[in-house]
């Protein structure tokens, strides 16, 4: 996880030295319990969304209208065949949620990728130049606050039209300030440590300093922010879907389903209830991972 | 949407030598307040520019077979033959006298349309701040003397429930309980106290959440303060020490992050009035949105953007007036 900057082994004692390397945070990890749970919970979901054609029984999209709103296998009128039983056209919902994997996911993850280079790049010039600059670019996260990120999500959408892509980019567009502001403050307690200083006297390039010797001390705490925020985009990109206005009707997400399932509460609640298991599920999962993770890195700062 | 600034409870300001005069506080005031309307100018702008990016809604508009004709007539009665930019200061013109010019699908101006629909939200808002309060200040204050024990593992499960759970899925299983299987509240409408519970408790899940985690991290720390032991020496017993000398100082940090959380807390209104068909500011905004009445569309953005501004001034101020050693901190 933690790349040792070069420069901090010879230079000065490493600033953080309680934050480990990568196997000693997943040995961290694994020791908490919940977290191991959750872990597991991740790595089954993953295999969800990679194996999806494998794992699905159907083709989540073929309908069978003779079979419509048929209850989950344990209840009457349930059948084998369809598992967590079938939708308003007849589409086994078992093989829907397993395809809804695919998208929560990759949206959670391109979101937080793409929100976390835009911050560290905006908190690592914000922190290291100071003045001017930082001014700007903070005052900028403040407008970015102010702007309801769920608002601006559903305008984007709605006027420039709806993707899986549309949906990632705004909402990796909308993300990035938790992810500036901690960076910036961390750089800014690092910018006058001697290995910075030395480093900037023997004429290192301002670029090289921050990617050599800032960048690696900030990798644990974005690490802990990418993870709650691969939740929270998670989320958002169902909000999106269950409005109507994320990805396009044809994909299988969670959050339309969910949209379409409320229709349908009255007399059939499983077609609501396995997609918002799901998702909670999954945001949860990543949620106390983020946190377990956040421990592991900074045994200081929470478990209070 | 993130529940990532929340974490972090801001730190206890620090005090400073200089006394607090009120010169200084006006001139803080002043500042905070060309900073909002910085916010609110730069919002307006990204609201102008992105609603005309999606291509031009005359042909939305109209049918399909309307003439050439009827579309130069529409453009002109809606001002889009102008430049981008004559239409640009025209719009900001209206706002300096708060015209936000007429819906395009209702026809009527968009300010009566927001002002028809605000009271539904306001209800809602303040029903859930009230449901928040009930349970996130003694669920707080319980984990945070009971820290470790029982109690607090409970607490803080449900808070990391709360936090991970969306506002929609929440609402629907709240009607799956308690419209579709037990019967005992509406699943949707508007107007009688029946009709509020379930989309206040939806719209308050996140927030207490937010709230008692927060209070619990930051009275855990005033706990351990030294006015804390001084009072515990002389002889106070333990909720006496909470209620009178730790929760005014634990509540400062929570002021600030819930004035920052309320960005997330209008998302969640949006998706609750979606869910419960609340007719709300919420439930407008989408159907603008789906509907591209752009002027309306600005309103309602500019209108959450204001909203966000106004409390996070309110609460910036409301910090430096309760706790005075804020005052000249900065």
């Amino acid at each position: 996880m933690t790349v040792m900057s070069p420069a901090a082994t010879d230079a000065s004692p490493q600033p953080k030295p309680s934050r480990g390397s990568g196997p000693v945070v997943l040995r961290g990890l694994l020791r908490n319990k919940l977290a191991a749970v959750a872990l597991a919970v991740l790595v089954l979901l993953l295999v969800a969304a990679v194996f999806a054609p494998l794992l699905a029984p159907y083709d989540p999209n073929t309908q069978n209208l003779l079979l419509r709103l048929r209850p989950p296998a344990w209840q009457d009128g349930g059948s084998g065949a369809h598992l967590l039983g079938t939708d308003q056209l007849g589409r086994d919902m078992l093989s829907r949620v397993v395809y809804g994997t695919r998208v929560s996911l990759l949206v959670g993850a391109g979101a937080a990728l793409l929100a976390g280079v835009i911050g560290t790049v905006v908190g690592l010039a914000s922190g290291y130049f100071g003045g001017w600059a930082d001014r700007t670019l903070m005052r900028l996260a403040d407008v970015q606050l102010a702007f309801p990120s769920l608002l601006l999500a559903l305008a984007v959408v709605g006027f420039l039209g709806s993707g899986l892509w549309v949906v990632i980019v705004v909402l990796g567009f909308t993300g990035w300030v938790s992810y500036a502001r901690v960076v910036r403050s961390e750089v800014m307690s690092l910018r006058t440590r001697d290995f910075v200083t030395e480093a900037r006297a023997i004429g290192v390039r301002d670029v090289t300093i921050m990617r050599r010797h800032l960048l690696p001390n900030v990798m644990a705490p974005l690490a802990t922010i990418g993870t709650l925020h691969v939740a929270a985009a998670i989320v958002a990109e169902a909000s999106l879907s269950y409005l109507g206005l994320g990805v396009p009707k044809g994909t299988v997400t969670w959050g339309g389903m969910l949209s379409d399932g409320q229709l349908y509460l009255g007399t059939s609640w499983w077609v609501a209830v396995f997609p918002g298991i799901a998702l909670m599920l999954t945001s949860l999962a990543i949620n106390i991972t983020g946190d377990a993770l956040r421990d592991v890195a900074d045994p200081k700062a929470y478990r209070r | 949407m993130s529940a990532l600034t929340l974490d972090q409870p801001p730190a206890p300001a620090k005090s400073t030598t200089r006394r607090p005069d009120r010169a200084g506080l006006l001139r803080e005031v002043a500042k905070r307040l060309v900073t909002a309307l910085f916010v609110l100018l730069c919002t307006a702008t990204v609201a102008f520019f992105l609603v005309r990016l999606s291509g031009d809604p005359v042909k939305i508009l109209l049918p399909p077979d309307a003439t050439a004709e009827q579309e130069q007539v529409l453009r002109h009665s809606l001002g889009l033959d102008q430049s981008l930019f004559a239409q640009y200061l025209d719009y900001l013109r209206g706002l300096l006298h708060l015209d936000f010019g007429d819906s395009l699908v209702y026809g009527q101006p968009v300010g009566e349309i927001l002002a028809d629909r605000l009271p539904a939200t306001i209800e809602l808002a303040a029903a859930a701040l009230a449901v928040t309060l009930v349970i996130a200040v003694p669920a707080g204050i319980l984990a945070a003397m009971r820290r470790g024990r029982g109690t607090d593992n409970t607490v803080m499960t449900g808070v990391l429930l709360g936090q991970s759970t969306p506002p929609f899925w929440v609402g629907i299983l709240l009607i799956l309980v308690f419209a579709v299987w037990l019967r005992a509240l509406p699943a949707s409408g508007y107007g009688t106290l029946a009709n509020l519970v379930l989309p206040a408790v939806t719209l308050a899940v996140y927030s207490v959440a937010v709230v008692a985690r927060l209070l619990r991290s930051s009275l855990i720390d005033v706990l351990s303060c030294d006015h804390i032991r001084s009072a515990r020496a002389k002889g106070f017993g333990p909720l006496q020490v909470v209620l009178r000398h730790g929760l005014r100082n634990a509540s400062l940090p929570v002021v600030t992050v819930v004035g920052l959380e309320v960005g997330n807390l209008l998302g969640g209104a949006i998706l609750t009035e979606r869910v419960f068909s609340w007719p709300g500011v919420g439930q407008l905004t989408v159907e603008a949105i789906s509907n591209r009445d752009f002027p309306l569309v600005q309103a309602t953005v500019l209108f959450f953007a204001a909203t966000f501004v106004v409390v996070n001034l309110l609460v910036d101020l409301s910090y430096s007036f309760l706790d005075p050693r804020v005052r000249t901190s900065r």
